[in-house]
């Protein structure tokens, strides 16, 4: 403030030119970027091979049983078996989800990772796509397999192709989506723990709350628990009409009402991550 | 050219940053220097864009960071050492900051060889020691050739060898023209690598001058002079004959005096004319650890008391005059030991007594460092060991 003017360093060459050539940073470098983030960390591999197990266990399993129980499915198709999978796996993607993003505020990335870019919602936007793709890839194939083992073992009716193509894409778009929503999350929270914690209370405590709401007063709520909680969405993907009562989402409807959340939660947490000190 | 203009940061009540200005400048190797909590980091944090200032603004090369054209380019970084996800290895660390800013892959290996981490390359950086890690940080930093650097107590947890690497480079870095902006709490590291430094102190600019400047305007030089021992009375003569030719005069606790505003030749002089043999007359500088000290030391947050152990010591023995006991009634002052600073120097010195504009919120302005307030309780009971 009040220091003297320091006399002027003899002439230095103002400023430095590096020989590597400058080109503008653009979304496609962000997206090498994250997918080397993601493919190169070990959480990675262990949420996402936990969650091809439990969907390979679980389908197959519940298939055999099935298979072993005989036609007593006549009028629908095996498709609707791939669920018993397709739930615990949404645990190991809500746990992918959040540590894409939570990771790197828990270990101090994030600040390293936006001083190489100080466009933070393109970091984000990177992370949401490379996520979305990943999860969207490797749920699609296995869901595929799942589900032809399922019908090859189960005799039931033949599926039609909005069916496969509801048990396949709309199933994998599903988990991508609630694992995305698990990412907004995780940078609204910022914390790997708390967030995962709040997913999976999202994802298990409608449900669970609605089982114990006896009273005749709460009779509404209970049923908008039961209809809306995440598992009931999912089991209404499978299916062409609303499965729980007359009204309710069914089939395509659940991808939209959970793509209209994810992108609620994704635009807070573009509009929070561009307002907060990282 | 980095360039901060009233720049001042709040966290609630607490004020990190409070009106800082400065200009980093390329071509040198500037220092950043505060003790522990001074809001350094902040300020990085600040020039980075990732913390937005309360008011007042930052820029680097005329752009605030965040609208900075090819960013990372212009600007590297290493804030802090750790701040790495620890499951990721080093090379794919880089690679994804590479990839993030566009700059092709080899540079990977290149700055890999540069900090001396090609061997441990593909090994996972939770394994990596402080001084790995550093190196990691420094690497990250260095990718993009940029013409700007920050980097946040770089030396931390470097071996001798590391220190001095680190030292040469930030050297070689700024003497290509680039702007290297260097946070430390040590001076006596600074003083080897800077050039220009930046004094704060509870996130208030204490000081920003060349290396130089500040030595001589925040040191003292004294004279120690040393009487023949056992003749308590010319040492009393002495100082007596000193402070009337306008000398202060201190008194150390081997009995030695500590004379300013005198040269040495007039104290020569003085003790001749007043009869008194001299046993020792040296000059004596303060170092730049010593000026610091004394120019932070009303800001410094997280003070360390003596542990006294007092209710396990034996109680001391009456009529046994201890070390450092006054010798007799016109004794001089006591030279304080433990953390001593020396006197501020005649005439003006506007850093010796800083005197910032009191922030609202910003806690008790930094209190002026007189010697005569510098004796501590703490220096007591040492001397009455």
């Amino acid at each position: 403030m009040t220091a003297p003017t320091p006399t002027p360093t003899p002439a230095p060459p103002y400023g430095y030119v590096s020989p590597i050539p400058v080109r503008r940073a653009h979304l496609g470098d962000a997206l090498a970027s994250e997918w080397t983030k993601i493919r190169s960390v070990r959480s990675t591999v262990w949420t996402l091979g936990t969650m091809v197990l439990l969907m390979l266990v679980i389908g197959l399993g519940v298939g055999a049983v099935a298979a072993s129980e005989g036609g007593g499915m006549s009028e629908d198709s095996a498709l609707p078996l791939g669920f018993f999978g397709m739930l615990p796996a949404s645990i190991c993607v809500i746990t992918l989800g959040v540590l894409t993003i939570s990771s790197e505020y828990g270990t101090g990335m994030i600040r390293t990772t936006l001083t190489a870019c100080p466009s933070r919602s393109r970091v984000l936007t990177a992370k949401a796509i490379v996520f979305f793709l990943l999860v969207f890839t490797v749920t699609l194939v296995v869901a595929f397999g799942v589900a032809t083992a399922q019908v090859a073992m189960v005799d039931a009716a033949e599926p039609t192709g909005a069916e496969w193509a509801r048990a396949t894409v709309g199933a994998a778009g599903f988990m991508a989506l609630l694992g995305l929503l698990s990412m907004a999350v995780g940078a609204l929270v910022r914390h790997s723990a708390g967030a995962i914690t709040v997913m999976i209370g999202v994802l298990l405590l409608p449900l669970v709350a609605a089982l114990f709401m006896f009273s005749p007063a709460l009779k509404g709520l209970q049923e908008a628990l039961f209809t809306y909680s995440v598992p009931s969405q999912l089991i209404s993907l499978y299916s062409a009409r609303p499965p729980f009562g007359d009204s309710g989402p069914a089939g395509w409807e659940t991808l939209l009402i959970l793509a209209g959340a994810t992108a609620v939660g994704l635009g807070g947490a573009f509009a929070l991550l561009n307002k907060r000190d990282v | 050219m980095i360039e901060a203009v009233g720049l001042t940061k709040r966290y609630g009540a607490k004020t990190a940053v409070y009106n800082l200005s400065f200009q980093v400048r390329p071509g040198v190797v500037t220092g950043f220097l505060g003790p522990n909590g001074s809001g350094k980091s902040t300020t990085m944090r600040m020039i980075l864009g990732l913390d937005t200032p309360t008011s007042g603004h930052v820029t680097i090369g005329g752009h605030p960071f965040r609208r900075l054209p090819n960013a990372p380019r212009q600007v590297g970084a290493l804030l802090d050492a750790k701040a790495v996800h620890g499951g990721r290895s080093a090379r794919n660390h880089l690679l994804s900051l590479a990839q993030l800013a566009g700059i092709p892959a080899r540079r990977v290996d290149e700055v890999l060889g540069v900090v001396g981490l090609q061997d441990v390359a593909k090994r996972r950086s939770k394994g990596f020691s402080l001084g790995m890690g550093q190196r990691l940080g420094i690497a990250a930093a260095l990718l993009g050739d940029p013409q700007v650097l920050l980097f946040d107590e770089p030396v931390n947890g470097l071996d001798p060898e590391g220190i001095l690497w680190v030292r040469n480079l930030m050297k070689k870095l700024a003497s290509e023209g680039r702007t290297v902006f260097v946070s430390s709490h040590l001076m006596s590291e600074m003083a080897l690598t800077a050039d220009h430094l930046i004094v704060i102190g509870r996130g208030q600019l204490l000081s920003d001058m060349p290396v130089k400047q500040f030595i001589s305007a925040n040191s003292a030089d004294f004279a120690r002079v040393r009487t023949p021992e056992g003749e308590p009375a010319l040492r009393d003569k002495l100082s007596g004959v000193l402070v009337e030719a306008g000398g202060r005069v201190l008194s150390e606790p081997d009995g030695a005096l500590r004379v300013t505003g005198l040269p040495l030749p007039r104290i020569s002089d003085l003790a001749h004319g007043a009869d008194v043999r001299l046993w020792e007359l040296s000059p004596h500088q303060a170092s730049l650890e010593e000026a610091y000290m004394r120019l932070t030391q009303g800001a410094v947050d997280y003070r360390s008391t003596d542990d006294k152990l007092a209710h396990l010591q034996a109680p001391p023995q009456p009529g046994q005059p201890g070390y450092g006991m006054p010798p007799g009634p016109s004794a001089p002052a006591d030279a304080p030991q433990q953390g001593w600073y020396a006197p501020p120097p005649p005439g003006q010195n506007p850093y010796a007594a800083p005197q910032p504009p009191a922030a609202p919120a910003a806690p008790a302005p930094a209190a002026a460092p007189r010697p005569s307030l510098q004796k501590k309780p703490s220096d007591t009971t040492e001397d009455a060991r």
